[in-house]
């Protein structure tokens, strides 16, 4: 038993959950009171997004911070533990949902204020943070439960054909991913007898050899690469991404994936580091097959938003690149490609978003002269282009530098060839949407444009200045992420400062 | 017992996966019901099963007795009911809103997201 109290400051390892849940009930409370809705999410998010932040720097500074509950000893009660991987994308993820949350205020009426949009989206978060700070296995799949109900609940608000369609296959995909995801487990408990994932760590190794710890790990390989949308498990995102609010899609395809990408980064790297070197060829061809084939599916796309769902896969194939090569500098790239790929997929959304209010559509075969229309639109939509196709001075050119360099070291050439083709490919893709629905004069010239439809934007062009900010610094001054990314890296590759701060009677407990 | 119990199992994921396989929404999801419980009876099987005292820690003592019945899978069983349940009663609901808005039952039907013969991005410029 622990008795001595915990102290104030250690609160800070739950904070984000904690605000997160509390203003999802109180929204809820609240519901009817639609015009206070959208502003006090956005204060929610930015109070969790100050408890991230906070939490990432003192992470960084002393090492890893645990919270155990309920006066249990650490295998035994439920370890939240934050380390500087969880902290940091938990970080950049209630940053892009507070940008998102602003956007939202035009996009979401009060019909869908008074179904619970917002109520929704903060448990969600709270779903979000809750698996990046979690430091148990059974713990990390409830948290996927969580932001997948209320993810069910974002997706289908407003009750389109399109959207319960999509949703129905989204939601069965997903429910059989979060089962797979629960399989292993059992069968981890079953084999380790522990759930505490720096219990696991350091007992993996002790296990018999005939232990079937390759199948566990081939099991969660799969199950997380259901739930990160990986080659062949994939087609639940491109059928329902498109379908909800443009809010919502940034939403998804910003985080969700990444949550999959993490688990994945976290139990095959800190967990079964000797299977995934076993699994290292798996993984890579799965990897080229993610990339490639998801920036083919996007270039033969019409609509924009299906087109940005293809991105997402593809980015996720660059992640995996980076788990199969699982080195420091390999891990390195795929953490700062996930950083990237969250603030640059969700930008990318609501920049369709903005676009279909310019130019009415969401087809290229429609859209036409967005220049004209706004050109501080047109800035920002190339800088995004640049950042996802990753050409300077966007944030994505430096995590498939440091991931190609990786690859060459470790002699992989074909996860070299495949990231580059499926930047090459993406380029196409994108510059494609830049020259037809910003460059192409509109088919009347003279079309007189309709100002009261198009000034209200505001909304929309803070939050997509403010998400462009820091995907700029990342092209241009990418040495300190590299260096935070580097330490994430090195501490899934040694996680003794993760064990230590569960246990600190070194060796002891169990 | 844990022999059959896996038997019973394996028998649960079999008559599951078939049922998911079909393209019938409502045999899918009987399928997922299914499904799940056959992940539940494997975290059940997976805590090793033992028939002789209840798991409660005696009043003079400070751990449990020896072959006491192991109370964690319990507890997550009722974590994966909880969840397990309150989703399939969602997918239900939306099972039933897609059959009355689309109107089929039949996935190869659903094409209303991604419908079939969309044109293609324009060639030229």
């Amino acid at each position: 038993m622990i008795l001595e109290q915990v102290a104030a400051s250690d609160f800070l390892v739950v904070a984000p959950v904690v605000i997160g849940i509390a203003c999802g009930a109180l929204l809820l409370m609240f519901r009817h009171h639609v015009r206070w809705q959208a502003a006090f999410s956005v204060f929610g998010l930015a109070a969790m997004t100050a408890a991230d932040a906070a939490l990432f720097a003192r992470v960084a500074a002393e090492g890893p911070l645990v919270m155990t509950m309920g006066s249990w000893l650490p295998p035994f009660g439920i370890s939240f533990t934050a380390d500087l991987l969880g902290a940091g994308f938990a970080l950049v993820a209630s940053f892009v949902a507070m940008l998102c949350t602003v956007y939202s205020v035009r996009e979401i009426g009060a019909t869908g204020r008074r179904y619970g949009f917002y109520p929704f989206l903060m448990l969600m978060m709270a779903g979000v943070n809750g698996a990046f700070l979690t430091g148990d296995i059974f713990n990390l799949y409830v948290w996927f439960e969580v932001f997948l109900i209320a993810s069910f609940g974002l997706m289908i608000l407003g009750s389109e054909r399109e959207q319960i369609d999509g949703a129905t296959k989204y939601a069965i995909l997903n429910l059989l991913g979060t089962a797979l995801f629960l399989i292993a487990t059992a069968y981890l408990y079953g084999v380790v007898g522990t759930l505490n994932m720096a219990d696991i760590a350091r007992k993996v190794d002790l296990l018999p050899a005939t232990a079937p710890v390759m199948t566990i790990s081939a099991l969660f390989l799969f199950a997380f690469g259901m739930k990160s949308a990986a080659f062949p498990v994939y087609f639940w995102l491109p059928a329902s991404y498109h379908t909800p609010r443009i809010v919502t899609g940034a939403l998804f395809g910003g985080l969700l994936t990444k949550i999959g990408v993490y688990s994945l980064l976290r139990t095959m790297v800190m967990l079964f580091p000797e299977q995934r070197l076993e699994l290292s060829g798996v993984i890579s061809w799965v990897a080229v097959a993610t990339m490639i084939l998801g920036a083919l599916g996007a270039l033969a796309q019409s609509d924009i938003r299906r087109m940005m769902g293809f991105l997402v896969i593809s980015g996720v194939g660059l992640m995996l690149a980076g788990l199969a090569l699982g080195d420091a500098t390999g891990l390195s790239g795929a953490i700062l490609y996930a950083v990237h790929s969250m603030l640059a997929m969700s930008a990318l959304y609501l920049l369709c978003g903005t676009m279909n209010e310019y130019g009415g559509s969401f087809s290229l075969n429609s859209l036409a002269g967005l220049y004209r229309a706004s050109p501080l639109l047109t800035a920002i939509a190339l800088v995004l282009f640049l950042a996802a196709a990753g050409l300077p001075p966007g944030s994505g050119l430096w995590p498939k530098v440091v991931l190609a360099k990786a690859a060459i070291d470790l002699g992989n050439g074909w996860l070299v060839g495949a990231i580059l083709v499926s930047g090459l490919l993406t380029t196409i893709a994108l510059g494609r949407v830049f020259a037809l629905a910003f460059w192409r004069n509109s088919a009347e010239p003279g079309e007189p444009v309709d100002e009261a439809e198009r000034t209200p934007v505001v909304p929309a062009f803070g939050s997509l200045i403010m998400l462009t900010i820091p995907i700029l610094l990342l092209g241009l001054f990418p040495e300190p992420f590299i260096r935070m990314a580097d330490a994430a890296a090195a501490g899934l590759l040694d996680p003794s400062a993760y064990l230590r701060a569960v246990f600190p009677a070194a060796g002891g407990g169990g | 017992m844990e022999a059959a119990f896996s038997v019973l199992v394996g028998l649960f994921f079999a008559v599951g996966i078939y049922l998911i396989l079909s393209k019938h929404i409502i045999r899918i999801l009987l399928g997922i019901a299914i499904f799940g419980n056959a992940v539940n009876l494997l975290i059940f099987t997976s805590g090793r099963i033992v028939r002789s005292t209840a798991p409660i820690v005696p009043q003079h003592l400070d751990v449990l007795p020896a072959g006491a019945a192991n109370p964690l899978p319990q507890a997550l069983i009722l974590t994966a009911i909880v969840i397990s349940f309150s989703f399939f009663a969602f997918i239900l609901v939306l099972a039933f809103r897609a059959y009355q808005e689309i109107g089929v039952d039949d996935t190869t039907g659903m094409r209303v997201a991604e419908p079939r013969g969309e044109p293609l991005p324009p060639m030229g410029y």
